[in-house]
């Protein structure tokens, strides 16, 4: 369950809990009712019955954000490489190897030029069934050309992040992309560009803690976890009582970290009235 | 060879390597020489070495920020608070005099007892730490100081007040404001750069790690907790992903090393604090001087750099 995997990239001092009894990806964890993936598909994701936003793989995203036939990938050939050989109970290179079959994906995040209701922009997309969404060196360098791209071409970029914090198999070179992507987004802003930030399900640790975070507008979704550290290792190390509704988007409004929380129906012309109002056209 | 030699030639190495782009014979037979070299010692650090790391990293007799400031600064100032909130004492920010000229000074400061740690919350900072942290940063702006920072850290703090508060975007903005400085920064890891806590203070000109220190994105424990499911496999953790001052050195993380009096920097501080002063002095004095916008593009550049990929 995406759920058990959140907890990446943090002090943690005990075991982890083991995964909670087998749910179909398909069933909504909050009322139980359960889709066809077709009928979820097409309901971008969303629970019919409680509103309860599912994972949403990162093609399908660009495919409802992009204007038909607009969306053209860039830097997909881009590869993790694995420089520490890193082992633990399997070698990091079968699990990358073992990612890209069961998602498709090269990487856990997929970024390329579109137009969004006819605005141009650059979309950054992450993808947390990719190893958790996490960010090694590839994953930053992705959305580094990302921005480089919006600033040559004077298009914002929006970026949607879905990720459990930096990838522990490229040991510190994966803390560097946090510095990495911030550096990047400092010299979009330099030359003129924007970046808009959705926050979905799950955005902690490292991604959290760099570029998520510096959006000139940060929008989240419904539900989404946004946690510097997930709410187990916080139980865990603290011993504190969490509240019901920790480090969540709708907890994160409250404290003004987010300026808004759109529901995914909501989003493409919540972010069409952004792209126009950034629009250097005025 | 001795142990500094070997230091030294490894920094060489990392640093050949990385101007490889440039090609050259000269360049490419320094190279080879050099690689049958280490080829000779014993090569990379032994997953001994890297756990000693970790251990002389933590030691409790370690000198931490404020010992090195006693020792380094004349007439330090220390600031207090985030003009907002609170007053972070896992943090400690201020002026002061560094061989002729005032500097601002950023660290993580653990404690020496039980009730220190306490109170500096083992050196782990919540989010008005690092605001207290950018208010010294654009201080230093404002007025030209060049910005040394020692970091210290297990992390920053997992609590709920701190995510409240803001703990990631309190982070990504400390190192957002560092890209933007017009003023030189050295970086120094002293002891634990864990994480985000320590890369929220690390977005330097010219990064430096003390020979026992150890910088990386998890804490062994952490790691071996979630990918071993054990985190009683700290060892092989640490072994695997390699937070030492060596391996860092050679993925371009860092740009130097700085040598610890021998058998660690725990057993003469003042010795150490002396190693420490040159190495800052030497780095500092690359880039005194440097245009604003200079050093802002070449800080830039250099994170830009890093990471491996296919």
């Amino acid at each position: 369950m995406a759920e058990s995997r959140i907890d990446v990239s943090i002090e943690r001092k005990d075991e982890p809990q083991p995964p909670e009894g087998k749910r179909h990806p398909n069933t909504c964890p909050s009322c139980g009712s359960h889709y066809r993936d077709e009928e979820l598909e097409a309901a971008l994701r969303v629970c019919r019955q409680c509103g309860h936003h599912f994972p949403m793989p990162a093609r399908e995203r660009i495919a409802h954000l992009a204007d038909p036939g607009s969306f053209e990938e860039e830097s997909a050939e881009l590869r993790s490489a694995d420089p520490l050989e890193f082992f633990d109970l399997r070698p990091y290179r079968e699990r990358l190897a073992e990612a890209e079959l069961q998602t498709g994906l090269g990487e856990a995040i997929v970024i390329g030029r579109a137009t969004l209701d006819r605005h141009p922009c650059e979309l950054s997309v992450m993808d947390f069934s990719f190893m958790g969404g996490s960010m090694g060196s590839a994953v930053g360098e992705k959305f580094v050309r990302a921005c480089e791209g919006a600033g040559e071409r004077g298009v914002p970029v929006i970026s949607v992040t879905a990720s459990g914090g930096a990838r522990m198999q490229e040991g510190i070179l994966s803390l560097m992309q946090l510095p990495k992507t911030v550096c990047a987004i400092e010299d979009l802003y330099d030359a003129g560009g924007s970046m808009i930030s959705v926050m979905a399900h799950p955005t902690t640790a490292g991604v959290l803690a760099s570029f998520a975070s510096l959006g000139d507008v940060i929008v989240a979704e419904p539900g989404a976890l946004l946690s510097f550290t997930g709410p187990r290792v916080v139980q865990q190390t603290t011993r504190e009582k969490l509240p019901d509704d920790f480090g969540l988007a709708e907890s994160n409004y409250r404290f003004g970290h987010v300026d808004a929380i759109v529901p995914r129906k909501e989003l493409r012309p919540y972010l069409a009235r952004l792209l126009r109002l950034f629009s250097r056209e005025r | 060879m001795s142990a500094d030699e070997q230091l030294r030639l490894r920094e060489r190495l990392a640093k050949l390597k990385r101007l490889s782009l440039l090609g050259g014979t000269r360049l490419q037979s320094d190279l080879e020489r050099l690689e049958k070299q280490l080829e000779r010692i014993e090569g990379v650090a032994t997953d001994e070495e890297i756990w000693r790391s970790v251990e002389l990293a933590r030691h409790s007799e370690r000198p931490y920020t404020l010992d090195y400031v006693a020792r380094l600064l004349e007439d330090f100032v220390e600031l207090h608070g985030d003009r907002g909130r609170a007053d972070d004492r896992a943090l400690v920010a201020g002026i002061g005099r560094f061989r002729g000229r005032t500097v601002a000074l950023i660290g993580h400061q653990k404690g020496r007892d039980l009730k220190e740690r306490t109170e500096r919350n083992f050196g782990m900072a919540y989010p008005e730490g690092y605001r207290k942290a950018m208010r010294v940063m654009e201080l230093a702006g404002r007025h030209g100081f060049p910005l040394f920072t020692l970091v210290d850290t297990p992390g920053a703090y997992p609590g709920v007040s701190a995510e409240q508060h803001g703990q990631g975007g309190a982070i990504a903005r400390s190192q957002a404001l560092m890209s933007r400085l017009g003023v030189p920064i050295v970086s120094c890891i002293i002891g634990e750069g864990g994480s985000g806590g320590a890369i929220a203070i690390a977005v330097a000109d010219r990064v430096l790690m003390q020979e026992n220190a150890i910088y990386s994105v998890i804490s062994p424990e952490g790691c071996a907790a979630i990918l071993w499911r054990d985190a009683g496999q700290a060892r092989k953790a640490a072994a695997a992903f390699k937070p030492d001052a060596v391996h860092s050195l050679e993925l371009g993380v860092i740009d130097a090393i700085v040598p610890e009096p021998p058998g660690g920097a725990q057993d003469d501080h003042d010795e150490a604090a002396r190693l420490l002063g040159e190495s800052l002095e030497r780095a500092l004095s690359e880039i005194a001087g440097t245009l604003p916008d200079v050093l802002r593009r070449e800080r830039r550049a250099k994170f830009r750099g890093m990471g491996i990929h296919a």
